[in-house]
């Protein structure tokens, strides 16, 4: 036991020696937070919009000041034809047009299916999909208004509520997607590293000649890096509740004790790569490309699962931050308990158990 | 099997596959002994050093390390061994008493233990005012020296030195040598390999590995006069020329 903890000791000392190293550990998870936060946001407001309006009567200059009017979009050029139009959406500074056809306003009147033209620019679809579905909105919402003054006609009015997150942020979003990045970049990659530098320096060797056991070697070298996670997981949660204004719904306790199981994953993913190479340029280039890219593109924090092809979303079921970005969610913006996320625990489980057992063996192989 | 040897090998042979890369060899080294371990590389030495330090089971062959039988305690004889390599012991992101505090530490010092044989040490190599530099920035001689003083600070039976002096000038070889004969004084037996002749000439004894067999072994005077020659170079090359597997 004493062993141990002058080997952990020796550990923390690495870990602080190195300043560089240390700055970017803890200083992370703050910049991903800040740079989500307020620079990054897939929130639309105000996309310049353009309108040639072709009739040019009270219902289409109402309809325009009303879109106007909403903190989505700017009116930035009034045309006059279609050429026009292309030309705006050629110099690449409309997102969006609308055309009001001559007799807009009479058939609106007359009750003569009046018709809008919207027209996009679909080379980027998301925004595309979101500018088209906003003026339909607003469309629709005028002519509700407009039916209210002349005679009612019965129709259904859905009343559409956000839950969780009710004025649609992305933090609730990034933040459970953060959290998974930061902890798998410090838990697997460091780990991996910090173990396959004692193989390249040759200090392995020297510590396995020693009487200290070779399993305590490597569970020693992860002490650190969980102390560094459970840190970095209080200042992202700090800051997502002070700065983003985004309170933790669920209990705080069950937040923290999944975040260590996350913690421990990692650590296993770190340990079982750290056995399987030998240089830490081999180590890192893993921890990189068969972490981090898998997480960003299956944990659903970026791309919705949801619309994946089957097999992929099936190959999402092994990537240990897909679970825990689903636990995170349901607990700090859903606010659910245990009985709603014990499945995915079990997953995180069952994935650290499975690499635990695969690091272990070839640890015994290359031993003897 | 009883006896007073330090190490002790009778027959020890180590196969890869078909490849047999220590083949049946039987050597005894006396407590206190400088005993110089030669090979060209690819010899096998590495791979005998590996067995007797209790980290490579052995195919076939007897062994013991300070008594203790390599096949079934090797716990018992890493306790008794110090081991330096030609590569850094040593974390050079430490200072050298974080260093010697680790090491010891490892051993099992206790605290009070640590400091006194800490603080000796230190003294010993007169490296008071370096105590709280990290090891990257002392020169290569003084950490080789530390090194193996911290091999030695559990104070073991028996210290493996494998290839220690490589990369150095001859006069700090010579001053770490000086340690070896220390270190031998006090009872402590080294079990040296090395690629250096003139070291060959300082060990009381070596071997001569030659594709896993040993094919020379005895005082480094008797060997030359064996062979006729003037200088254990002389003696290695003789020996090494009928090699099929080094890469000389």
């Amino acid at each position: 036991m004493k062993q141990f903890w002058s080997f952990i000791r020796k550990e923390f000392l690495h870990v602080f020696r190195d300043r560089k190293t240390l700055i970017i550990l803890f200083g992370m998870p703050v910049v991903q937070i800040l740079i989500f936060g307020f620079a990054l946001t897939n929130e639309i407001k105000n996309s310049r919009i353009m309108v040639l309006d072709a009739a040019h009567d009270i219902q289409s200059s109402r309809l325009i000041s009303k879109i106007q009017a909403s903190r989505y979009f700017q009116v930035t050029q009034i045309v006059h034809n279609e050429a026009e139009i292309q030309e705006g959406f050629r110099g690449g500074n409309v997102n969006i047009a609308i055309v009001f056809p001559l007799n807009f306003g009479h058939d609106l009147e007359s009750g003569e299916r009046p018709q809008l033209q919207v027209l996009a620019d679909a080379s980027d679809p998301n925004l595309a999909t979101a500018l088209t579905n906003y003026v339909s909105n607003i469309t629709a919402d005028y002519q509700r208004e407009i039916q209210k003054i002349n005679t009612p006609i019965p129709t259904i009015v859905p009343e559409i509520k956000m839950m969780y997150n009710p004025q649609l942020k992305g933090a609730p979003n990034f933040v459970p997607g953060v959290m998974a990045l930061v902890l798998l970049l410090v838990c697997v990659m460091m780990t991996a590293v910090s173990i396959v530098r004692e193989k390249e320096t040759g200090t392995m060797e020297i510590l396995l000649v020693s009487p200290f056991k070779p399993i305590l070697v490597i569970l020693s070298k992860t002490i650190p890096y969980l102390f560094v996670s459970l840190i970095n997981v209080g200042s992202i949660l700090l800051l997502s509740v002070l700065v983003l204004d985004l309170p933790i719904h669920g209990s705080l306790l069950l937040l923290l004790l999944e975040s260590t199981l996350f913690i421990i994953t990692c650590l296993i993913l770190g340990i079982f790569i750290s056995v399987k190479t030998q240089t830490m340029q081999a180590a890192m280039l893993i921890s990189l490309m068969g972490m981090l890219l898998p997480t960003m593109l299956f944990s659903g924090f970026m791309f919705p699962i949801e619309n994946m092809p089957k097999p992929l979303q099936i190959i999402s079921n092994i990537i240990p931050s897909k679970w825990f970005y689903i636990i995170v969610k349901s607990i700090m913006i859903k606010g659910l308990g245990w009985e709603a996320i014990w499945k995915e625990t079990l997953y995180l489980l069952g994935i650290a158990v499975f690499f635990f057992a695969l690091g272990m063996k070839n640890f015994k192989i290359r031993l003897a | 099997m009883e006896n007073n040897y330090s190490i002790s090998v009778d027959k020890l042979t180590k196969k890869f596959g078909n490849f047999t890369a220590v083949d049946a060899i039987s050597f005894d080294v006396n407590g206190g002994e400088i005993f110089g371990f030669l090979g060209a590389n690819g010899a096998g030495k590495t791979t005998a050093m590996r067995m007797l330090c209790g980290l490579s089971i052995p195919s076939s062959g007897k062994a013991t390390i300070a008594g203790f039988d390599v096949y079934k305690e090797t716990e018992k004889i890493k306790r008794n061994i110090g081991y330096m390599s030609q590569k850094f012991s040593l974390y050079e992101d430490l200072t050298v008493a974080e260093n010697i505090q680790f090491f010891g530490g490892i051993y099992g010092l206790d605290r009070k233990e640590l400091r006194d044989k800490s603080a000796e040490l230190i003294a010993r190599l007169g490296m008071e005012k370096d105590a709280k530099k990290l090891v990257n920035s002392i020169p290569l001689g003084w950490k080789q020296k530390l090194a193996f003083s911290v091999a030695i600070l559990h104070r073991p039976e028996i210290v493996f030195l494998d290839e220690p002096t490589g990369g150095v000038d001859p006069l700090t070889r010579r001053q770490f040598w000086d340690l070896i004969y220390q270190a031998a004084d006090s009872g402590i037996t080294a079990f040296v390999t090395t690629h250096y002749m003139d070291e060959a000439e300082y060990c009381n004894r070596i071997s001569i590995m030659v594709d896993g067999k040993i094919e020379a072994l005895d005082k480094p005077a008797a060997l030359k006069n064996k062979y006729g020659v003037n200088s254990m170079n002389d003696v290695f090359q003789h020996l090494a020329r009928g090699a099929s597997r080094s890469d000389l």
